[in-house]
């Protein structure tokens, strides 16, 4: 483990993946974007911040390895790379597990902060894994974030939380800040049913920087413990293209019907840039 | 499903109702002050001219209207005007 963390100093992103209403899949494309980016030989750092909540160690399949978390170390009860577990499917990926026993009083904004200042040396990009709602724990985990991916689904209650996360977080300074629309269901767009993501952008005005399908394969991948970023499924590609877009990369949204309608192409649903 | 007329689709309704739902949000303008908003216009308007100020209506559009204001909110009043000099002088 030594040996991973090389003394020079990089400029790393810190990302947080927030959403406000909870189950929408802050948890599954943290996971999915951490992975992705260590497949791209990047070096990466998921800290889950959900205090009495954890859930990323499930989804990364890391949850038998912990030993030391988060809390641990603003407690000081260990050092940082105590608490990193390295993910042995891919070179560069860890995690910093969240703390089971604890609430979202454990860590305050500053000390989250101080620990991401600490890895900033190390890591290329901190995947910071939010906490659902408005509080405190929100608070500390946008604290020392560059930039945020919020996750929303084509619902009314998630784009309206959606809203006032955005409102939040331009209230806190934050400058870049881009929209993953999650579960999508084209046979629902279709039917008139299920708004399309040029509705969401249209309403939140936020860029999109991806589209991700209801994929049954999610499910599959979740049970296992294995992020499915870059399967061959239509969620797979999907987060494949949202970590290009990540790292700067232009790619083209994906059409995810084939079969797709005449009309559902004349209204342009997946050719919004 | 399509054995009876639809007039919206639920997607258009869904929208419909954000759009409505996020100007409240983010204002955080209750309907109370509203009519204060309201009053008050009336009142700095009626100085120059008469106005009909029972039919005047105000209302707020969404950063998402494709009016411009530079993407943000805009507020609107419409107001009948009964006559324009009646006031001068």
């Amino acid at each position: 483990m030594e040996n991973q963390f090389s003394g020079e100093q990089k400029s790393s992103e810190v990302i947080v993946v927030t959403s406000g209403k909870g189950g929408v899949g802050k948890t599954t494309t943290s996971a999915n974007l951490g992975t992705g980016l260590a497949k791209l030989g990047k070096k990466v750092c998921l800290i889950d911040t959900d205090i009495g909540l954890r859930n990323l160690d499930v989804v990364m399949g890391l949850e038998n390895r912990i030993v030391y978390n988060l809390v641990d170390v603003v407690e000081g009860n260990c050092r940082v790379k105590q608490a990193l577990i390295r993910d042995k499917r891919h070179p560069g990926l860890y995690l910093m597990p969240s703390a089971q026993t604890r609430d979202k009083s454990a860590v305050t904004p500053g000390q989250m902060i101080k620990v991401i200042d600490h890895l900033r040396e190390q890591f290329d990009y901190i995947i910071l894994d939010c906490p659902a709602g408005i509080e405190q724990g929100f608070q500390t985990a946008i604290a020392g974030a560059d930039r945020a991916v919020i996750v929303t689904t084509p619902e009314v209650s998630a784009i309206r939380d959606a809203d006032r996360i955005i409102g939040l977080l331009e209230a806190n300074g934050l400058k870049q800040m881009d929209l993953l629309i999650n579960r999508l269901r084209m046979d629902l767009i279709k039917r008139g049913d299920m708004m399309s993501s040029s509705d969401v952008i249209d309403i939140l005005a936020v860029p999109l920087i991806g589209i991700v399908p209801d994929d049954e394969n999610v499910v599959v991948s979740t049970n296992q413990g294995e992020p499915l970023v870059g399967s061959a499924c239509p969620a797979g590609m999907a987060y494949s293209n949202v970590v290009q877009r990540v790292i700067g990369k232009e790619v083209p949204f994906l059409n995810f019907d084939k079969g797709i309608s005449f009309w559902t192409k004349v209204t342009g649903v997946f050719h919004k840039n | 499903m399509k054995l009876f007329f639809r007039r919206k689709t639920s997607c258009q309704v869904a929208k419909d109702r954000l759009k409505i739902l996020l100007i409240s949000d983010r204002l955080n303008c209750s309907p109370e002050m509203m009519e204060m908003i309201k009053r008050d216009i009336a009142k700095v308007i009626s100085k120059y001219m008469r106005i009909d100020a029972e039919h005047m209506e105000i209302q707020i559009n969404t950063k998402g209207c494709k009016q411009g204001h530079g993407g943000k909110p805009s507020l609107t009043a419409s107001i009948p005007i009964e006559a324009v000099q009646a006031k001068q002088g």
